[in-house]
């Protein structure tokens, strides 16, 4: 199957999204209620409410803001209002989203109250509602997509028959011209080698290997006698995946047989240009995928073992399982099932095609599992205490 | 259909694709085309877990996708049952 086209979203900086949210963005843990209140007020928009915003500092804090304005600016955004306690980094993230163009207002409820921004805030939503609402969609090409991938409840069917499809549509995506990124630094780890070598350049992978290295002595300074039943987790372990090297190698058929990545990322970071990008990132869902959603990517590949049943609220995540058992016992979840390759009946480049097909549907509306499920996992990476 | 799967032919462990059961000749195949062994399940062998297809003492390291998955604590008889109480990580 050749790469083929799908019914998109083309945005005022010329990305292309594939859902056409109205968000309603809180900069800190105190404007969460505000948010909910307008998005309860306003029927179409979106609510993120998280648990940080206050306090936070130097690197920690850059990386918040990072998210903050990556999420607004995320191409499957139409439009925006902003609810913080106060104007100042309100406005920051609302100067960070403008520069795509798109709308975008910030409030601050000191000297206002709740009562009286969410009034005002709730007034422009409806205005921003209206106007997404006659958005059309349009056709755009599979290269012109921004594509994250990350397992979850990994088990030895992922490394069998899941990422290995997700490593063929990557190798075909990227071929062609996407742009595409992989992550999850702790859970590489046994296979870094391997990722090394799948660099574009031997400073790239010097690069991914800096990265790793100090992800690594992190959690060495970190555990306690060993990290059982985290990772691997108890999940995974029950899967039938015993060791850290063993769930790595698997992880890694998401990265494709031919494919070589092309830069670093730092957590929530945007790409520079096409190809396939290595982020450093935690290896839970939650957390990895909202830093993806921050850095752009609009479409996710989540392959699964046992049955991890994320999703995020901007970027739709796709389901995909190789495991018999999860795909006729949670089959509410999968959006794929591609437990024939386990039984020789289907092959990696087959499972890649129907991988694609899937995809290409998402991206021009099909609503996925976790979507429909309303799975909205918006989990902010904190890197450290507040002050 | 086979009994388990193998990614690479220097591995020591399939991958059990049904649940096998214990005194069940089961017969692997691999991935990428080479010659698969036939053992003897020793031990009941859930889907997705693996069986060991030679013997193994303490300190011997187990292969998978041709790769070191970590070393075995304690002996394993081919056709048993490979998992946590057998094998651990060499990295934490």
């Amino acid at each position: 199957m050749s790469i083929s086209t799908f019914k998109g979203y083309r945005r005022e900086n010329g990305r292309v999204g594939i859902r056409n949210h109205v968000v309603i963005l809180p900069v800190d843990d105190i404007s969460n209620a505000a948010c909910e209140a307008v998005a309860n007020n306003i029927k179409g928009t979106l609510a993120l409410p998280h648990a940080y915003g206050r306090l936070q500092f130097g690197e920690d804090l850059e990386l918040f803001f990072r998210t903050m304005i990556g999420i607004g600016a995320n191409p499957n955004v139409a439009a925006c209002v902003v609810i913080g306690i106060e104007p100042g980094w309100t406005q920051r993230i609302v100067d960070g989203i403008a520069k795509t163009g798109k709308p975008v207002t910030g409030f601050s409820i000191e000297r206002h109250g709740d009562i009286k921004t969410i009034a005002a805030a709730s007034v422009q939503a409806k205005q921003y509602v209206h106007w997404a609402s006659e958005i059309q969609r349009e056709e755009c090409r599979a290269e012109e997509l921004y594509i994250s991938v990350k397992c979850g409840e990994s088990d030895t069917t992922t490394g069998l028959g899941s990422c290995p499809a997700v490593g063929n549509v990557i190798d075909k995506t990227v071929a062609q011209g996407a742009t595409a990124s992989f992550g999850e630094t702790s859970e590489l780890t046994g296979g870094e080698h391997i990722v090394k070598a799948k660099a574009a350049t031997p400073e790239i992978g010097e690069a991914f290997m800096k990265v790793w290295n100090s992800y690594n002595d992190m959690i060495l300074k970190e555990k306690t006698d060993d990290l059982s039943e985290s990772q691997p987790t108890k999940g995974n372990i029950r899967g039938g995946l015993t060791t850290i090297e063993e769930k790595a190698l698997g992880n890694i058929e998401k990265l494709g047989k031919k494919t070589k990545f092309v830069g670093v990322l730092k957590p929530a970071e945007a790409p520079t240009g096409k190809g396939l990008w290595f982020m450093d990132t935690s290896s839970a869902a939650g957390e990895a995928v909202t830093l993806w959603a921050a850095s752009g990517a609009v479409v996710h590949l989540f392959p699964t073992g046992q049955g991890n049943v994320i999703g995020n609220p901007i970027e739709p995540v796709i389901k995909l399982s190789a495991n018999p058992v999860t795909c006729s016992t949670m089959s509410e979840h999968i959006d794929l099932d591609v437990s024939a390759m386990l039984r020789g009946e289907m092959s990696v480049d087959q499972a890649g095609d129907a991988l694609l097909e899937i995809m290409l549907r998402t991206c021009s509306g099909r609503l996925t599992a976790a979507e429909v499920l309303g799975h909205r996992e918006f989990v902010l990476t904190k890197l450290y205490r507040s002050a | 259909m086979k009994e388990f799967l193998m990614h690479d032919e220097k591995d020591g462990v399939g991958v059990a694709v049904i649940d096998i059961k214990s005194g069940q000749e089961v017969q692997g195949a691999a991935l990428h085309g080479q010659a698969a062994p036939r053992v003897k399940a020793l031990m009941d062998i859930p889907l997705g877990h693996k069986i060991a297809l030679r013997d193994f003492k303490p300190g011997d390291t187990v292969m998978k996708y041709g790769c070191d998955i970590g070393k075995v604590v304690a002996p394993i008889k081919t056709g048993e049952h490979v998992h946590v109480h057998n094998l651990k990580t060499k990295r934490w």
